[in-house]
């Protein structure tokens, strides 16, 4: 049984209907990546899994528990944590109490974790006590990241983390990526930079208006001519 | 009782319930179509009753009060010489001005801000005109009240039927009023209120410019409010800073729309009249029910209830049953 | 308080014209009134001030994790004041708990046991009101305002309740008259006040401590910010809510009782009046901000009480309504926010 199994997935906002249907699995320790035009239901397909966004029907199955219809504060206990696409730090509150905020549930000494963080992204370290509303977009993003590994997930979700940063930046956010689940981390990303991201990930989906278009490995996906022209800019 | 005493209760009972759906269908204008929460009313209340009422009563006899200089004997000066009767159509439209530009002041500075930046501000409005009313003597005497507000033709029927006749006007206003708020609402600018109450951004995005619509809606319910006002002013004939307490000048309107259907004009005015009957027909009641305390309490229950309950009120907003016939 | 650091970085690199010209004015407007202000009056503003704070920070507290503006918050501290009251003068005396005029202080022993007593009993009604009203409402997802015409309603229920309970008549609490501290400059200082300073402080210094060193402090700041990545971060969002309605209805029912206290007289109207001074407080703070809400009081405080040197005491409340319309036409999200 995958990790994650989200199966004929609708969803939607009000009245209008953004996701007809999408499936999509995880396995553990996966790197899988979601790609799709603007506005095609991929940060949609994010949020109906982590429960911000009500599933209407189908089914979303993380470590063989139902986990459709649960709250958001429940399914973080599972193990699985979200970065979303924008907002995703607490700007008021300090670098160390945002990484405090990601640990809220944990009852134990989470002092360690907050270490290996600032090991993991040493640029968090320098101050540890500025907001994280004035922090650049590079370092957002990781404070973002950190905030979320604070948990130890077994799956984590990524909405465009590379999204805004400088190539420099987005490809030492990648590498984050691959170090982390090379400790045994399964991540399910959406990517705008679609080349690089199906590059380092196992298998990639394509959404097309709240469909599943496309389902392969990542290099596969790559070479496929179709994909190549229209998501990936010829 | 006798029967002709019931009616004429009735009768007077029917002037304050029609001249508070005036004010329910200008709070309908600002919170059932447009979203706008407007916890002041009293103060646009105030202002419309003492406008009319400055600008149509005779100036006070300076022996009998000292300190109260302010005042038209208007109608009977040279100045515009129509006679009382006319000078009250004078005295509801300048109400209404009055009223339009107040609001047209206070939704300058609040509109473009938080929603809840106007509660704050029409509250802050009703307090300083209340304050206004009660410490400037020469403007209107004070807490002593300013009386001898004269009446709408007033020597023309016995004045044991005048209530009859006041009636008949106050109902002219409320119909007229009435169709002019449908007529809006049912118009491309009212259509453009609700997608505002609906959701303001979208709204945005489609290119409308919501602060203006949202002005255009606060000083077009103020407009109404203002000459719910005037009514008022030339039925009670007696008016003073005490008169206008948030609990018969704001809460009992916003029981009203609330118990009657926000968003619906027809809900409005049943609204006015159910809550205004409950209100006065309680008082005859035994015990705790009567009294005055325990009443206002429960308008503050009843609000709640409609809200936890019964969104819609009694008649529901009107576009639903539409959007359902037209599909 | 924890936003000061912050604000005070963002503020010094940015002194745009507009802003160097509105401080040059309101330094000379200050400096030159300054000497003919009775130092009495300033006084009294910061002892007001300090009632307004409590009251500010917990409305703004609620505004910031709830976003909506509470109405029924001025009816909280008149609860809080008349909940004293009933155990100053219905329940301790049966349990033979009485007395006035402690030291210096017009009141006695029994209002210090009641003060923190009243406090919990409004807070344990606010979180019951919450779980009647408020969350209901927010699961159906309802728009900001309609929360606030429900307080709104909670308002009216709360005052009507207190005139049925305790009718529509001034009380006070059992007192006892007592002199004024006569200090330089004709200032004149009851003990009372002493009494009211010391209280805010205390609570002020406490709601800066749990906000910045407690977990629930930080989660509450947290949720203030961004609620959806609160959940998201497993936080208990409706233990947040809760701890949440707790301080802030607690702050405001001490602030009614020591209101009681100050004006030696308890009306079922007094903390409806003081909305406009509170929400005067907390938009010249900015929304959301308790730091600036704190500043704020003060300032509300001050100058209305200032200005009755020129105007009627009687538009006190005006005043502070006129400073909050100047500002937001002057800066929209507060002292510290930015403008625009
Ligand atoms: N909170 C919301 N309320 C209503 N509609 C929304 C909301 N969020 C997104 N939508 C709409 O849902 C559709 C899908 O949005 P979504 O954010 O899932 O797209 P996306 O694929 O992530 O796009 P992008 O590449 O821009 O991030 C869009 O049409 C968007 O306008
Ligand atoms: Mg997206």
């Amino acid at each position: 049984m995958a990790l994650l199994e989200a199966s004929r997935v609708v969803a939607g906002y009000g009245g209008t209907e953004i996701l007809h249907g999408v499936s999509v699995t995880v396995d553990n320790g996966e790197i899988v990546t979601v790609i799709g035009p603007n506005g095609c239901g991929k940060s949609t397909l994010m949020k109906a899994i982590v429960g911000l966004v009500k599933v209407r029907t189908g089914s979303v199955t993380f470590r063989d528990e139902d986990i459709s219809s649960q709250p958001p504060e429940r399914i973080v206990r599972r193990g699985l944590c979200y970065v979303p696409q924008s907002a995703n730090v607490f700007p008021s509150l300090s670098i160390r109490e945002n990484l405090e905020m990601g640990a809220f549930i944990r009852d134990d000494d989470y002092e360690g974790r907050i270490a290996e963080m600032f090991e993991l992204f040493p640029d968090l370290a320098v101050r540890p006590n500025r907001k994280a509303g004035s922090l650049s977009g590079g370092q957002r993003q990781m404070l973002a990241v950190a905030r979320a590994l604070m948990l130890d997930p077994v799956l984590l979700l990524l909405d465009e983390p590379s999204a805004g940063l400088s190539p420099t930046m987005m490809s030492m956010v990648l590498e984050r990526i691959v170090d982390i689940n090379a400790t045994g981390v399964a991540f399910l990303l959406v990517e705008q930079n679609a080349r690089e991201a199906l590059r380092m990930s196992h298998r990639g989906y394509v959404l097309s208006a709240g469909e599943n278009r496309l389902n392969d490995a990542g290099q596969a996906l790559l070479d496929n001519p179709e994909v190549a022209r229209l998501y990936l800019g010829g | 009782m006798e029967i002709i005493g019931i009616v004429n209760y009735l009768v007077g009972f029917a002037i304050m319930a029609a001249i508070y759906a005036v004010f329910a269908l200008g709070l309908n204008v600002h919170w059932g179509f447009t979203g706008l929460f407007n916890i002041g009313i009293a103060g646009f209340f105030a202002l419309g009753a003492y406008t009319s009422a400055l600008m149509t009563t005779r100036p006070p006899d300076p022996a009998l009060f000292e300190d109260f200089k302010f005042g038209g004997n208007w109608s009977e000066t040279q100045f515009l010489d129509l006679g009382i009767d006319l000078w009250f159509f004078l005295g509801l439209a300048a109400a209404a001005v009055v009223c339009g530009l107040i609001a047209l002041m206070i939704g300058y500075v609040t509109l473009r801000l938080r929603d809840d930046y106007l509660a704050v501000a029409t509250l802050g409005i009703a307090e300083t005109v209340r304050l206004f009313f009660l410490n400037e003597k020469w403007a209107a005497n004070g807490s002593k009240g300013l009386y001898r507000i004269p009446a709408f033709l007033e020597g023309s029927v016995s004045p044991e039927h005048y209530d009859y006749l006041y009636l008949v006007v106050v109902l002219v206003v409320l119909a007229i009023l009435f169709l002019a708020v449908e007529r809006a609402v049912k118009s491309p600018w009212g259509r453009v209120l609700r997608a505002i109450r609906e959701d303001e951004v979208a709204a945005e995005a489609s290119g409308k410019n919501v602060f203006r619509f949202k002005l255009q809606a606060f000083i077009f319910g103020a407009v109404i409010m203002g000459v719910g006002g005037a009514l008022f002013a030339h039925n009670i004939r007696f008016l003073s800073p005490l008169t206008f307490d948030p609990l018969l000048a704001t809460f009992v309107i916003w029981a009203m729309l609330m118990v009657g259907g926000s968003g619906n004009n027809r809900g409005a005015i049943l609204g006015a009249f159910v809550v205004w009957g409950i209100w006065t027909g309680t008082q005859f009641l035994p015990g705790i029910f009567s009294d005055p305390n325990f009443r206002f309490f429960m308008i503050g229950v009843l609000i709640v209830a409609v809200i936890l309950l019964r969104p819609g009120g009694i008649l529901g907003e009107e576009r639903r049953i539409t959007r359902a016939a037209d599909s | 308080m924890f936003a000061l650091r912050n604000t005070a970085r963002r503020m010094i690199p940015e002194w745009t014209p507009g802003r160097i010209t509105l401080a040059i004015v309101v330094v000379t407007l200050v400096a030159g009134l300054l000497p003919f202000v009775k130092m009495s009056l300033i006084v009294n503003g910061v002892f007001l001030g300090a009632i307004i704070a409590l009251g500010a920070i917990g409305l703004t507290l609620i505004y910031g994790v709830l976003n909506f503006a509470n109405i029924a918050h001025g009816d909280y501290m008149t609860m809080g004041a008349y909940v004293a009251l009933f155990l100053l003068t219905g329940l301790f005396p049966t349990f033979g708990i009485e007395g006035e005029g402690l030291g210096p202080l017009t009141f006695g022993y029994p209002l210090l046991i009641a003060l923190p007593l009243a406090a919990a009993v409004v807070a344990a009604g606010a979180i019951l009101l919450d779980v009647a009203i408020y969350r209901r409402l927010r699961r159906r997802g309802v728009n900001a305002v309609v929360l606030a015409m429900a307080s709104l309603g909670v308002a009216i229920a709360l005052r009507g309740l207190v005139q049925v309970i305790w009718s529509g008549e001034t009380q006070h609490y059992p007192r006892e008259f007592r002199q004024v501290f006569r200090l330089p400059l004709d200032v004149r200082i009851p003990p009372d006040s002493i009494f009211i300073a010391i209280v805010a402080v205390v609570l002020v210094v406490g709601v800066y401590l749990v906000l910045t060193r407690t977990k629930m402090g930080k989660a509450m700041r947290a949720t203030a910010d961004n609620p959806n990545l609160a959940l998201v971060s497993g936080i208990d969002t409706q233990r947040v809510i809760r701890w949440n309605w707790a301080i802030g209805a607690g702050l405001a029912a001490t602030a009614g009782v020591l209101l009681a206290v100050f004006q030696a007289q308890l009306l079922p109207i007094m903390g409806w009046k003081f909305l406009i001074p509170l929400f005067a407080a907390v938009i010249l703070g900015g929304i959301g901000n308790p730091y600036g809400a704190l500043v704020g009081a003060f300032v509300i405080g001050v100058t209305s009480e200032v200005s009755t040197q020129w105007i009627n005491p009687s538009y006190k409340p005006a005043v502070a309504f006129a400073i909050m319309i100047v500002m937001l036409l002057m800066r929209p999200r507060g002292i510290f926010g930015d403008s625009g």
